[in-house]
């Protein structure tokens, strides 16, 4: 360190923390988020001159003012969140998925064929297939990387990320091919008269049924990384592959399966967003969400509620920084911005979690 | 012959946007740090220059071109740099994880852009789109004499001062990461900081210039992008976005080796424009041809793992934060 003085010692020295009370940590990562709403505030301030205040009020209103905006605030944090459900496994095993992305789009595409194609068939095994097909389809397309980075070692970092914009292309291909009408390169909303293989009302609304499935496959996420056998490997991987190796533990099997079981839910999200919500494809049908989720992920440590709160934040802000943008004539992309500058003061608060700074002259007395 | 020329130009223009995203990364990637906010970062690069230009020519009567050339250079890089002091500051000082780090830059980097790209007509309260005639031009200016020299003339002089710029760079890059002192120094960090610590060698130092300087150069991607590439204005339609990844790609492609991206970044922008000149294709057919820079460059990363040469390889610690209080 550039900074020793007198006594050779450095003006901060930082130590690993052993452990946090689960009281402090939340108090420090909400202390971040507010200090990061109260920064943006400001900014929002320097640019537009609005007061924060009331630009906060609107967002809320943006998010939460009728049931529609309730319902789309909710649907956009349930897709975020069963994207980020798919990952945990993944980057709990430190298997660095980054193509959420592309595994979504495909589960998507397969879901859009079977709505195209099998129309005729009986609604509950239409949907039946559909949910077998997305699923399938997209641990297939994870399945790939895996096997590569198991037998051969091969970055799945970069081959995930790569995956992604071979399965942007796809989505274009098939867009391209079920245009409709044509000429307008939009695949249109799907079976718009008869809704065969739409997801059916409960409840007054079609997202029902997506936030029922989001919010199961939290608990068994839950369950399933917390006390099961598998869940208990997962964890050994990820904190050491040479552990695990010589607990005889098949390292390379593990990876596998979990990335089978990572797409899966992904390629879900995907079945989710074009049968449960929009019933057409494009290749907003992920639209950059692959890339939130994993933030999502990572900062909840891979926990089912928490990553269900932070997308409910995200949705919120969505939907909140749509508001204002449409009130005060700006674009819309200030939600991304505003995103953006809180994820930086979330993951930087870890900091403070993960260590503690010792400065000189005190040290001796929190030694543990 | 004069499509084969069109198609070696569109791929000249699209690879020297890719080529500066991918020496930056090089650059940062050589010092350990593996920073997944190329577009963002580009995008930054891309926006800081158009907002410094359209300052500078609405408050001027007469701009001068060189100087709107070098505002809009400076103003890249600065704007660039700073998202890649965000991306240091948490990685390097606060070790927060590199990929999600690197993520949030990117969403942080486009909403930016695209915000300000969108409403700065809004904000400054005049024109209809926004345009920088006399930066662009200057910034398209070809080499004179030698580009009316027939087809030769077309193939290499037809650009700005730009494309050059970028194959400089790369030489340069690769004399500096290859042939001097503080290059082996850096690429010892991102190989192994312990042993770089050990020896004396400031890790903290060498990531933090490695990541600013190397997203500077990244800013020059967006930079000629906007400016060459679309012209001086900007457009909402997220391909800075598609490109950055490009670049992202095209390191691995070029197996961490400065002038490999040269010939790599022109070879992409081929299989990228192909499309266009293969008859009978459909529309659709099109958007497969589109995969081609993907894939090949999943092919490169395969076999490269395959062959398992030491020559090769990412850098030993890319990703990792080095904390030295831990074994």
């Amino acid at each position: 360190m550039p900074e020793k003085k007198k006594n050779g010692e450095p003006l901060i020295r930082l130590a690993k923390r052993d452990s946090l009370a689960p009281a402090a940590r939340i108090g420090i990562r909400l202390g971040s988020l507010l200090i990061a709403l109260l920064f943006c505030g400001i900014l929002i301030f320097a640019i537009t001159g609005l007061n924060p205040v009331v630009v906060y009020r609107t967002m809320f209103e943006g998010a939460f003012g009728t049931k529609t905006r309730i319902w789309s605030t909710v649907k956009e944090m349930m897709m975020l969140a069963c994207i980020a459900i798919g990952l945990a496994p993944a980057f709990k095993m430190r298997f660095w998925n980054i193509g959420a992305e592309g595994q979504v789009l495909i589960g998507g595409i397969v879901t859009a064929a079977c709505m195209l194609y099998l129309k005729t068939l009986p609604s509950p095994l239409l949907l039946a297939l559909m949910f077998a097909g997305s699923a399938v389809a997209g641990a297939l397309w994870a399945l790939l990387p895996a096997v590569f980075k198991a037998k051969w070692n091969t970055n799945e970092t970069l081959f995930t990320l790569m995956m992604n914009y071979v399965a942007i292309q796809l989505t274009s291909f098939f867009v391209a091919k079920w245009e409709n009408p044509f000429g307008s390169n939009t695949v249109g909303i799907i079976n718009q008269n008869g809704m065969q293989g739409w997801f059916p009302a409960l409840f007054g609304t079609r997202y029902f049924i997506s936030v029922i499935l989001v919010l199961l496959f939290a608990v068994l996420m839950f369950v399933y990384l917390k006390y099961t056998k598998h869940g208990y490997e997962i964890a050994v991987v990820g904190a050491s592959e040479n552990t695990a190796r010589y607990a005889g533990i098949n390292v390379g099997w593990v990876m596998i399966r979990t990335m089978l079981l990572s797409g899966a839910i992904c390629g879900l999200a995907g079945f989710m967003a074009v049968a449960g919500a929009s019933h057409t494809i494009s290749v907003s049908t992920a639209g950059g969400r692959g890339f939130t989720a994993i933030i999502v992920a990572w900062l909840a440590r891979f926990d089912s509620a928490t990553m269900l709160l932070i997308s409910l934040l995200l949705a919120f802000l969505q939907s909140g920084a749509g508001e204002i943008a449409s009130k005060c004539k700006l674009n819309d992309y200030a939600s991304q911005m505003i995103i953006g500058i809180i994820l930086f003061f979330i993951l930087g608060s870890e900091f403070f979690i993960n260590y503690r700074c010792i400065f000189r002259g005190k040290a001796g007395k929190g030694e543990a | 012959m004069s499509s084969l020329i069109s198609l070696l130009q569109a791929a000249v223009y699209f690879g020297t946007v890719i080529m500066f995203g991918c020496i930056g990364e090089i650059l940062t990637e050589k010092a350990g740090n593996l920073n997944l906010g190329v577009p963002g970062i580009m995008y930054l690069g891309g926006i800081s220059s158009l907002v410094a230009v359209f300052l500078y020519e609405g408050a001027t009567e007469n701009p001068q071109p060189a100087l709107c050339v070098l505002i809009a250079l400076l103003a890249s890089f600065l704007g660039a740099a700073l998202g890649g002091l965000i991306y240091a500051f948490l990685t390097i000082t606060l070790r927060a994880n590199q990929n999600v780090t690197g993520l949030a830059l990117s969403i942080f980097g486009s909403g930016v852009a695209n915000f300000f790209g969108g409403s700065l007509n809004t904000l400054a309260g005049r024109f209809e789109q926004i345009s920088v005639p006399v930066t662009s031009a200057a910034f398209r200016k070809t080499v004179p004499f030698l580009s009316g020299l027939g087809a030769v003339g077309k193939i290499f002089f037809s650009y700005g001062f730009m494309v050059y710029l970028a194959v400089i760079l790369a030489g340069v890059m690769q004399y500096f990461l290859h042939h001097t002192r503080s290059g082996l120094n850096l690429r010892t960090v991102g190989e192994n900081p312990q042993a770089a610590d050990a020896a004396g060698i400031d890790v903290t130092k060498n990531k933090y210039l490695a990541i600013c300087i190397g997203a500077g150069i990244c800013g020059f991607g967006g930079a000629y992008y906007v400016m060459d590439y679309i012209k001086g204005t900007w457009a909402n339609d997220g391909s800075i976005e598609k490109l950055g990844w490009l670049a992202v790609a095209l390191v691995i492609f070029a197996t961490w080796k400065a002038r490999n991206a040269i010939w790599g970044a022109y070879l992409f922008g081929v299989l990228y424009w192909m499309y266009l000149y293969i008859p009978g294709l459909t529309r659709a057919s099109q958007e497969i041809f589109k995969m081609l820079p993907y894939v090949v460059t999943i092919i490169v990363l395969v076999v490269t793992s395959l062959r398992n040469s030491r020559e090769k390889q990412p850098p030993a610690a890319l990703g990792q934060a080095y904390f030295r209080e831990e074994r």
